[in-house]
């Protein structure tokens, strides 16, 4: 890796660290459930759920299983599943 | 049209800073640095300098100041002594790490305890490893030139160190001089606006300070040692630019005063250079052959420059106004780390003089040199320094 | 600005840091950052913040962004502040996003020097009330009879018997235009917080209750309710001070007992023992109710 004058780096580049690998359980979100309110993305720590045309996705690969949006959710729409390795 | 005006030595520096156009100054009182960011608070204060001064807590924070304000593009000053160096200390560090240029004047007062205001180079030198650029004067007129030469040096980018101008306290910073003041246009044409390629920028946002892992913290201390190498030439040849525009020229790292058939060569860095040049005349005259080697940068060390003034003597008597405590002076063990194996080197002695203030006159400097020559007569290598005006009665 | 909205917006604090599972610190700045926008530069001092936030080559901010040193947040702060006026750079703001063991302890001159000085910086406190970065270590902020690793429970000891520093009061003293706490666990609050703040010039202060689910000890997808519960309780009041004056209180409907918070966090466990903590949980209790009466926090929301 190339080192810069004063180690000063770009912003934004935590993108390339995926820290869904320290998952060892995943949320899964009910699209049927989910009212479409926006709690989960509001409270991931990561930035890890998106809002994608009128609903919301959840991206596995910074996702760190941490369970809030589950918890948070008001419509119970999502569930936290075992991380099969 | 330059002008001449008997100052002192502070209002000297002030003035030189002030025509450096810094954005950002910090200040904290600490004798005997206070009469400088005195002076510039009052050129701020009328109107004369636009900048934004920051009266600041301590010297940790005076030193964090223009450590932020250098990281988001601005040029920025502040000056310190003693324990206000030694609280900066891991500020400085860290600054050069890095890589953020601002000028410092370190103005010498030895360090506590015994707490003591007088000057000698111990504070100073408790900052010779963190990657910062010493440059040591021997005049006011010496210091307001070099101070106008480090904004330069520091912001250069292949160097983007702090530089420090370190100059005696009390004997330069409290006397007065005739001083030559250049004109405000020929600094401008020498140093152009800081414009660094990276600072803190909301339109390209980047992150400094990042965490070093083990594969790396290496090479960044070896990008530093190679700034701080490629910085010798870089400093010669801004001060002989400086030297140009001003008509004032002081030598390049080193000057070497009589030294060309010289067999004791004193070595040594600030005011006392001074005293040394007419106590080598003085000597000349009475018939010995010796000499005198300034150190100007002090970090980076200049020891191929060193050597080649030096190589022909048979001695060389490195006088530290600073104690390595447990080992010997630091200008000592530079010299004789960098001499080591040279072919027919000169015997290095490491005088310990002028520690808190204590004067290193003539007739003191005259007692190193006859020391040194009994020395280097007697082909006795001596180990532990020699401490020139120690009195031995009253050591508890 | 409804979840949805605030969804919509880019994210100046992406993914990808290292923070721990269920980090109420990392969801704060998320947070902080929706509501400054783009044109700030982030001074973060040495802490869990800064450590999860920079290893060499990936960096989650999408601002400027700067760590010097442990002690010296509020400075470099300052320093930033300077440059910015001395350029001309109007628009471009300073936030310094600190944690306790800074802001509480070791930077606290600094801290207060910034405030007397008048810097134009938002200074916020993101407050997990220990030297987390360092495994949880006793700092000012860390709570009464808290169990921290250099100030364990044992035979001989039930955590920490100093009060934690009151920071916000102090920090008023200054007489500096804001000052505000705020909780990790009601978000829109902060964000609201952070936009009154960034329309004053001058030195400004939020602390910012984040809950660390690690060495708190309660599970990762409980921060938000942990810190509901400290809020609740009347344990952490929330309240905008403006130009010397509370302008603002969060109301708590029903009081929460202490109690309620405290088991549910392991560094409290050792007052739920065999010998409970009877009387040290009913000390708690009187700091709680004490908050309450003070700050008018129990009835119904006005606004």
């Amino acid at each position: 890796m190339e080192l810069t004058i004063g180690a000063v780096v770009r912003g934004g580049t935590s993108l390339e660290y995926k820290t869904g690998s320290w998952r060892d359980q995943r949320p899964v979100l009910d699209s049927e459930k989910c009212k479409v309110c926006g709690q989960c993305e509001s409270v991931c720590p990561d930035s890890a759920v998106h809002v994608v045309e009128e609903t919301y996705i959840i991206d596995y690969d910074y996702c760190k299983g941490c369970g809030l949006c589950a918890y948070e959710c008001p419509a119970d729409a999502i569930t936290m599943i075992r991380e099969e390795k | 049209m330059s002008v001449v005006k008997v100052l002192e030595g502070s209002e000297a520096v002030a003035l030189a800073v002030k025509a450096c156009r810094p954005q950002v100054i910090s200040a904290y009182p600490i004798s005997p640095q206070t009469h400088i960011v005195e002076g510039i608070a009052r050129f701020v204060a009328d109107g004369d300098l636009d900048a934004e001064y920051v009266r600041v807590d301590s010297e940790f924070s005076a030193a964090s100041v223009i450590s932020g304000a250098s990281a988001a593009g601005s040029r920025a000053y502040t000056a310190s002594s003693s324990q206000g160096l030694l609280l900066m200390s891991e500020v400085l560090y860290a600054s050069c790490g890095m890589r953020l240029p601002f000028v410092i004047t370190g103005v010498n007062r030895t360090v506590s305890a015994p707490i003591s205001i007088q000057v000698d180079q111990q504070d100073t030198m408790s900052l010779r490893d963190c990657g910062m650029i010493q440059l040591f004067v021997e005049s006011s007129q010496e210091a307001y030139d070099v101070h106008i030469a480090a904004f330069k040096i520091a912001e250069d980018p292949k160097i983007l160190l702090p530089v420090m101008v370190c100059m005696d306290g009390w004997v330069l910073t409290h006397s007065y001089e005739r001083i030559t003041l250049s004109e405000q246009g020929d600094v401008d044409r020498f140093l152009p606006p800081f414009q660094p390629a990276d600072f803190l920028d909301v339109k390209n946002p980047k992150t400094w300070g990042s965490i070093g892992e083990e594969d790396m913290v290496m090479e960044f201390r070896y990008s530093v040692q190679q700034a701080m190498q490629y910085a010798k030439g870089r400093i010669t040849e801004i001060f002989a630019e400086w030297a140009e525009i001003s008509g004032r020229n002081y030598g390049g790292l080193i000057e070497s005063y009589k030294t060309d058939d010289a067999e004791v060569i004193l070595l040594a860095m600030g005011s006392m250079a001074g005293t040394m040049k007419d106590a080598v005349d003085n000597l000349r005259s009475g018939g010995d052959r010796v000499g005198l080697v300034k150190i100007r940068s002090y970090r980076p060390f200049p020891y191929e420059e060193i050597w080649d003034a030096v190589k022909g003597a048979k001695a060389v008597a490195v006088v530290d106004a600073n104690l390595s405590l447990g080992s010997e002076g630091a200008i000592g063990m530079d010299l004789k780390a960098k001499l080591y194996g040279a072919p027919n080197a000169p015997m290095v002695v490491d005088v310990i003089a002028g520690l808190g203030g204590r004067d290193v006159n003539e007739s003191r400097i005259k007692k190193i040199v006859e020391k040194v020559k009994e020395a280097q007569a007697s082909g006795y290598f001596l180990r532990e320094p020699y401490w020139a005006g120690l009195n031995p009665t009253i050591v508890p | 600005m409804t979840a949805k909205k605030d969804a919509q917006q880019e994210d100046l604090f992406v993914s990808g840091h290292r923070a721990c599972h269920g980090c109420g610190m990392a969801l704060s700045v998320r947070h902080i950052l929706k509501a400054t926008g783009e044109d700030v530069i982030v001074v973060t001092p040495t802490g869990c913040l800064e450590t999860f936030t920079s290893p060499y080559g990936y960096s989650p901010w999408r601002v400027p962004w700067i760590h010097h040193l442990f002690e010296n947040g509020p400075s470099i702060a300052t320093g930033v502040a300077a440059a910015l006026r001395a350029q001309k750079r109007d628009t471009t703001r300073v936030v310094g996003i600190g944690g306790d063991g800074s802001t509480f302890d070791i930077g606290f001159g600094a801290l207060s020097g910034m405030l007397e000085r008048g810097d134009d910086v938002l200074y916020i406190c993101v407050d997990n009330g220990a030297y987390m970065n360092t495994g949880g270590q006793r700092s000012g902020a860390t709570p009464l009879y808290a169990a921290t690793t250099t100030h364990p429970a044992g035979k001989k000891s039930v955590g920490k018997v100093e009060m934690k520093k009151n920071i916000p009061m102090i920090v008023a003293a200054h007489g500096i235009p804001y000052v505000a706490t705020a909780s990790v666990a009601y978000v829109k609050d902060l964000q609201k917080k952070v936009r009154r703040a960034m329309e004053f010039r001058g030195p400004r202060y939020i602390q910012v209750d984040t809950p660390c689910p690690s060495v708190w000890g309660f599970p990762s997808d409980h921060t938000l309710e942990v810190g509901r519960m400290g809020v609740q309780s009347g344990l952490n009041p929330l309240f905008e001070m403006e130009n010397g004056e509370i302008i603002h209180v969060r109301k708590i409907k029903k009081q929460v007992p202490v109690e309620e918070y405290l088991k549910m966090q392991k560094r409290f466990r050792h007052l739920f023992g065999a010998t409970e903590g009877v009387q040290e949980i009913a000390q708690i209790q009187a700091l709680a109710d004490a908050n309450i009466k003070k700050f008018g926090l129990l009835g119904k929301q006005k606004e």
